[in-house]
């Protein structure tokens, strides 16, 4: 780990140890900082909050927002979830995995883009949904916006 | 004269283009030397017209929608910003038939006022219902809740106000506000929306509802799915500490409530009331047994009330109006409003405040206008991921609680999603099963086992195996024992969508049998 990413993760650490309840609070400003939780920062918040590496890597493990490794370079969620099965979501992802070469959970061979599930963005009047990079949200995806999508993120870093 | 334009900031308009709306329009009022003040509103929740563009005229506010960046150029040129027709009009907003016909009391001011303006708050009657708590009192402030008739708007529809009473009649030294915006149902989208679009209102129910049971802390779980929410409510509450809804001095009394944001992690069970607990100490959310309840027991031990968002909204308008005029609305022990979320294969899917009482049909063809593809509706899922799928010959039922329940469904937090007559029953069965699988804290073995044992099961009818038979007497038995052997309803009742199915749409499961068993 290099030291920018130690220095990130002593600043989460200390700017949520005195809060109550402060172990999300501190994976999420890490994990917002470098894009995953690496293995030592586990250590590092366990004895700054006094739990032992296993609970803490119990809890990174049970939240499927947490990352253990580095994804690609930009994270594109397909929503599975009811509203966007029954407008199409069921075909758009296999599009996705198809066009990209991966199954979800996966990341193109480039490391442009990792490909995951997501159960409802709350986004199921504009079905099928589609979130990129855990802010930018998009609805009515067709294959050919989707396509755009990929475009997009193949063009940035 | 300044023209002032609402476009929403709504995420699902965001998803739409509103952002990329509004930068045009303010770059051809650049160009045009037009003057014009744009305010970023919530959404009405009519979502096939957003980005749905508003212009303040002599006339009213005249909506404009669905407008994409390409359209702005020919509004501007054909008179937008005095309410000239184009092909995008819609006339007045609130006479939109869908908007009209509803019944706002929760979402009165969601996207008629922008959510971050205290002024706007204020001049559309924010802030009445917590001064009228902090005028009579924490128990005539309960009771009052109590008389509304309000149920738990989160899905086990549990009478808010008694909630409130065991919490305030549990002495100790620190008690907690937790409200439960992780709205992980598929097809709800009404917190969320309350959140982006009036977020003030979530604010001044959560203080009231410090107020009545002696709590000064509150905390806010949001699901990290929702960061446009979660900005929204970060600068809600700065705005509402400037005003005194927050802080130390309610206005300008002794009373304290602190409020603070805390993000979810993606996982559904931490929806669940005490997994959600849980996850706020900062542990794995695994759900708790009760008792003790949360009221007793909550947060870090101590009494703790949690509600979600539109239980807690809708307080401020019981507490300003009384609740009379609350419990006025509604039929048998199901009154107020409901906010429905219409979704999936449906012409106008959204949001539709109604008060509790009107039929499935007609929130279907009425206010959805029948599916979006134009084939026949098949079936609705009612109430979530572990609600029961409804079929056409059903769809007089009254969204009542009690009359959901009688057919062995519920009505939760009122999202309704649309299937047209593509749908592959026994493919939803599987998928409740699986959902349930991916989404067990892993506490009890009926969920966490038995979700994927279902999914095998129903592999195995979908691949056209020659045991069919003996599988749907198989998935039969495990959903009974789902049902009755797991500690939280998402065990407890992944078997209603799966029942459902079975029951209704046999044949779904009837695949030809070309498979050795
Ligand atoms: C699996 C599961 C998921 C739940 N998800 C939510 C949710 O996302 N939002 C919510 O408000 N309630 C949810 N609930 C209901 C809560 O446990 C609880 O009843 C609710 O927060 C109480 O608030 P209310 O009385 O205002 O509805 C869920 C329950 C279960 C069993
Ligand atoms: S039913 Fe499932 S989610 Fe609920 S407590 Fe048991 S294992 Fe956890
Ligand atoms: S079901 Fe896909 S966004 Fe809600």
């Amino acid at each position: 780990m290099d030291e920018a990413a130690a220095a990130t993760i002593d600043s989460a650490i200390a700017a949520s140890k005195h809060r109550p309840g402060p172990l999300l609070p501190i994976l999420h400003s890490i994990q917002d900082a470098l894009g995953y939780i690496p293995a030592e920062a586990v250590p590092v918040i366990g004895q700054a909050l006094n739990l032992t590496r296993a609970q803490v890597h119990g809890v990174v493990s049970f939240y499927p927002h947490f990352r253990r490794s580095p994804p690609g370079r930009h994270v594109v969620q397909i929503c599975q979830a009811e509203s966007c099965q029954a407008m199409g979501s069921t075909a758009l992802t296999a599009h996705a995995r198809k066009a990209l070469g991966v199954d979800l959970h996966g990341t193109t061979a480039d490391g442009a883009i990792t490909l995951e599930p997501v159960y409802c963005l709350g986004n199921c009047a504009c079905s099928p949904a589609v979130m990129v990079d855990g802010n930018d949200l998009r609805g009515h995806v067709d294959n050919a916006a989707f396509d755009a999508i990929v475009d997009a993120c193949r063009s940035t870093r | 004269m300044t023209t002032t334009i609402y476009i929403p900031r709504d995420a699902s308009a965001i998803s739409r283009g509103a952002d990329q709306v509004a930068h045009a329009i303010a770059d051809e009022a650049a160009r045009r030397n037009a003057d014009v003040k744009i305010v970023r509103n919530g959404s009405y929740g009519m979502f096939w017209l957003e980005p749905l563009v508003e212009v303040v005229c002599a006339a009213g506010r005249i909506a404009y929608g669905p407008v994409t960046p390409k359209d702005v150029k020919g509004l501007f040129d054909a008179g937008f910003l005095t309410g000239a027709t184009h092909r995008l009009h819609q006339g007045i907003a609130a006479r939109i038939p869908y908007l009209e016909k509803q019944e706002r009391l929760t979402f009165e001011r969601v996207g008629v006022i922008d959510p971050l303006s205290i002024d706007d708050y204020r001049a559309h009657g924010g802030g009445r219902g917590l001064a009228r708590a902090l005028e009579i009192g924490p128990a005539a402030t309960t009771e009052e809740v109590v008389k509304s008739g309000l149920r738990g708007r989160g899905g086990a529809a549990f009478p808010t106000g008694i909630k409130w009473r065991t919490a305030a009649a549990t002495v100790a030294p620190q008690k907690f506000i937790v409200c439960n915006a992780d709205e992980g149902d598929s097809g709800t989208f009404s917190d969320r929306m309350l959140m982006e679009g009036d977020p003030l209102t979530l604010i001044e129910g959560m203080a009231i509802a410090g107020v009545a049971v002696g709590a000064t802390q509150g905390y806010i779980y949001v699901r990290s799915e929702y960061p446009h929410a979660e900005a929204t409510l970060n600068a809600a509450i700065e705005v509402a500490r400037a005003a005194g809804y927050v802080g130390t001095h309610l206005l300008g009394t002794n009373a304290v409530f602190e409020l603070e944001v805390r993000r979810g992690a993606g996982a559904y069970i931490c929806g669940e009331e005490t997994s959600l607990l849980e996850s706020l100490e900062g542990k794995r959310g695994v759900v708790r047994a009760k008792p003790p309840l949360p009221a007793i027991a909550g947060l870090f031990g101590k009494p703790t009330i949690i509600n979600n968002v539109i239980s807690l909204a809708s307080v401020p308008i019981i507490l300003d109006r009384g609740a009379q005029y609350y419990s006025d609305y509604g039929m048998g022990q199901s009154k107020g409003t409901l906010a429905f979320q219409l979704a999936g294969n449906v012409k106008h899917p959204g949001l539709v405040e109604k008060a509790f009482g009107l039929t499935l049909r007609e929130i279907l063809y009425d206010f959805g206008g029948g599916s979006a593809s134009g084939r026949p509706i098949r079936a609705v899922q009612v109430g979530g991921p572990l609600g029961a799928y409804i079929p056409a010959s059903q769809f007089d039922l009254p969204l009542d609680y009690e009359a959901f329940i009688a057919k062995g469904a519920m009505v939760g937090h009122g999202g309704i999603v649309v299937f047209d007559d593509t749908v592959d029953m026994a493919q939803m069965a599987r998928y409740a099963l699986e959902f349930c699988a991916v989404e067990s804290c892993g506490k009890c073995t009926p969920c966490r086992i038995g979700s994927v044992r279902g999914v095998e099961i129903m592999d195995g009818i979908l691949a056209g195996k020659s045991d069919r038979d003996e599988r749907v007497t198989l998935l039969r038995s495990l959903c009974d024992t789902m049902l009755n052997g797991s500690l939280c309803a998402l065990g407890g009742m992944t078997p209603y969508p799966v029942l459902s199915a079975l029951e209704h749409f046999p044949q779904d499961f009837e695949k030809p049998q070309t498979q050795a068993a």
